[in-house]
């Protein structure tokens, strides 16, 4: 699929006095990362394929706030909040999924005491409904029998309670789930929470993505399935680090349905 | 001579219980100095949490053999408790086994007592083991050395003793009965059951009732001498988490483990900056120039909320969040117990100098939490992933001490390392934390799928 996919912003749709079914938020990761703007690309392509009504902010999103929250930054995190509230309220939203966790998490749990009331949910449990909802068909595919381990994001995992929306998706694919033996409540940080991402480690004998690697590593997996883009960068250079880039490709759970289903 | 050990026991008990209220009004004031919060909400959600975690121990079990034994230990000291008030009633009244008119019912209670008592030592045992032989990791971190790791021995031992001068005192006054010594046979047949203790006689075997009234009366009375010391131990120790543990679960965060507080002093300066009809040049309210203007974050304990206070005096340093921090686990100096340990350290300072100078005098100590007890360095070692906070089995949250702290570190002092202050300028800028045009934020759609 050489073209590019259609991509509507929520100014289009109220060029056109419509309103869309669901607000995909992009994330800054989704939008600027290479490696996640494959995740944003395949998320896409499903919900086009699900006949999703879906638009994005495009130029008028901006960070939710979450590094300068967690980095201890309340003024600009709260600066961020009010801005895009301003924006979300503007455009009257009320649905938003997301394929970050940490955006997930801000918008779903800080933005509401801050005048943003959003039912907001992960892009797996999004893609979960329209499975449930018969919008989606996910059967087998490439990685039917293929023994694939998920790593849980912290944000999504043990901050806000979902473990299975994920799993089951994995489940549709039909591949051998294994579990990591620190897997769901007692899963390892990839590292790069807490505004880690955007600095150096401090010192110690090693990098907490190493650590969870190994630990995926462990499971002899063919993929390490991932939720988060952050995770992602996190594993993909761990697995590097390891020299088994040959062996292990570190996937999110949509890039791996969109390919299950040759989108 | 009966009446002497009346007298003498209602001075101990009112002596040991009176000091231990005095140590509760002490801890009560400390914690009281913390910040305001709102922890009064769903008052069913809160017991519930309370019951499953703190009294039903769900959490303790996600580690089987260490959860088992706590069990053991917690069950037996809740229940023994029954037997204790007994002790406390013959004590003060000069009776024997002032319950023993149960019949039936007595014996029942007995026996369970002295199974339980039996599991204790047990659990106890196997406790010492893992700490001291097996050396189990968590318990020999770096800040385990000291008084943290005496104070956890000696309330082992104390706890081997107690159970011990139970098991003695029941087996001697069993043996007291069988003889028909005077006070302490019954015409109605023998008081209690003794499933343990009677395996202990041949120990006594051929002592006379003197030497086994004596033997009887001297673990009778360091038995409750040695509760009433313990009881006043508690303060001075790690332990107190055996009454914390019920406030702490009761008033613990019910939200989201994700969701961090909106601070609300900043929120009211967004707002302001936010509206359009704010006046920039407004003269300042008269009334405001009185106060010193609120500090953002948490430089030192008693700017922490009264349930981080709580929190601090709750922890036991069973080191189960510091093991599943992915910080520590990689060798920084991070390590969520410490926090929670300097943080009670810090509060007793500011406790001390209260006792001694009527008020907190800032200039006695030249102190603060921040860098003479947690360094930044530990502090931006956290990836805010709510392992420890998962795993504590007592609901105690070290990251929001954690992120207070960093608050401060950036709000007051701007003291990030530099690389944050790089991400952070950039989403101040550009609204990503990488230097990219927010212009360029849908080029996505436009590239090759």
């Amino acid at each position: 699929m050489a073209e590019a996919i259609k991509v509507p912003t929520m100014a289009e749709y109220m060029a056109e006095g419509k309103k869309p079914e669901v607000l995909f938020w992009v994330g800054c990761a989704g939008s600027f990362d290479d490696r996640a703007k494959k995740i944003t690309k395949a998320f896409v392509k499903i919900l086009s394929k699900a006949g999703v009504e879906f638009a994005v902010l495009g130029t008028e999103e901006s960070c939710t706030g979450d590094p300068a929250k967690r980095s201890g930054n309340e003024f600009l995190f709260q600066m961020q909040a009010v801005t895009n509230i301003e924006v979300l309220n503007g455009y009257e939203i009320k649905k938003i999924v997301t394929a970050c966790p940490h955006c997930f998490n801000t918008i779903k749990n800080e933005y509401p005491e801050l005048g943003g009331n959003y039912d907001v949910v992960h892009h797996t449990q999004f893609l979960k409904s329209l499975l449930e909802e018969g919008r989606l068909k996910v059967e087998g595919g490439k990685f039917k029998g293929k023994r694939i381990t998920f790593h849980d994001p912290c944000y999504l995992g043990r901050a806000n309670n979902e473990y299975e929306a994920p799993r089951d998706l994995l489940r549709k694919l039909e591949v051998e789930l294994i579990e990591m033996r620190k897997c769901k409540k007692n899963g390892l940080c990839c590292g790069a929470g807490g505004g880690q991402m955007f600095k150096e480690p401090e010192k110690g004998n090693k990098d907490v993505n190493i650590e969870r690697t190994e630990q995926a590593i462990e499971t002899n997996p063919e993929v390490i399935a991932a939720g988060c883009p952050f995770c992602n960068t996190m594993m993909t250079d761990g697995v590097k680090g390891k020299d088994k880039e040959g062996n292990i490709e570190v996937k999110d759970v949509a890039e791996m349905i969109a390919e299950a289903e040759e989108l | 001579m009966q009446l002497i050990a009346q007298i003498l026991f209602i001075i101990a008990f009112v002596f040991g219980v009176g000091f231990f209220i005095r140590n509760i009004r002490k801890l009560t004031r400390n914690i009281k100095l913390g910040k305001d919060i709102d922890r009064t909400d769903n008052p069913k959600e809160r017991f519930a949490n309370m019951a499953r975690v703190a009294l039903g121990q769900s959490k303790m079990v996600r580690r089987p053999i260490a959860g088992i034994m706590h069990i053991f230990v917690y069950v037996g000291f809740v229940i023994i408790n029954i037997e204790v008030l007994e002790i406390i009633i013959d004590g003060i009244f000069g009776t024997h086994r002032i319950f023993s008119f149960l019949g039936g019912f007595y014996d029942f209670l007995i026996a369970s007592f002295e199974i339980l008592a039996l599991l204790v030592l047990i659990g106890v045992i196997v406790f010492w083991l893992r700490r001291n032989i097996q050396k189990i990791k968590r318990f020999w971190a770096n800040e385990m050395k000291g008084w943290p790791k005496n104070d956890a021995n000696y309330i082992l031992y104390f706890e081997m003793v107690l159970m011990a001068l139970f098991l003695i005192m029941n087996a001697t006054d069993y043996q007291l009965q069988l003889n028909g010594a005077d006070h302490y046979a019954n015409e109605a047949g023998i008081m209690g059951s003794f499933p343990v203790s009677q395996y202990l006689l041949p120990l006594f075997d051929g002592l006379s009732n003197a030497t086994l009234i004596i033997v009887e009366r001297a673990a009778w009375w360091l038995h409750i001498l040695g509760i009433l010391f313990f009881l006043n131990y508690l303060y001075y120790s790690k332990h107190l988490h055996i009454l914390l543990a019920f406030p702490n679960t009761y008033y613990a965060n019910l939200k989201p483990k994700g969701e961090f507080n909106n601070l609300e002093s900043v929120t009211n300066e967004v707002k302001l900056m936010m509206d359009p009809s704010a006046d920039p040049f407004a003269a300042p309210d008269p009334d405001e120039d009185e106060q010193v203007p609120e500090k953002f974050g948490a430089s030192d304990a008693t700017d922490l909320n009264w349930v981080q206070l709580l929190n601090a005096y709750t922890c036991t340093e069973c080191g189960r969040c510091t093991s599943e921090c992915p910080a520590n686990q990689t060798g920084k100096k991070l390590s969520p117990r410490k926090i929670m340990m300097d943080t009670r350290d810090r509060l007793e300072e500011i406790g001390e100098n209260i006792n001694k100078n009527g008020e907190y005098k800032a200039e006695e100590d030249n102190k603060q939490l921040l860098n003479d007890y947690i360094t930044k360095e530990e502090l931006w070692a956290c990836t805010t992933c709510n392992a420890c906070v998962e795993a504590c089995p007592i609901g105690i949250d070290p990251l929001s001490i954690i992120m207070d702290m960093r608050r401060y570190l950036v709000m007051e002092e701007s003291a990030a390392p530099n690389e944050l202050n790089v991400a952070m300028s950039n989403i101040e800028n550009n609204g990503a934390p990488w230097p990219y045009n927010q212009m360029d934020r849908l080029n996505w759609a436009k590239e090759e799928a």
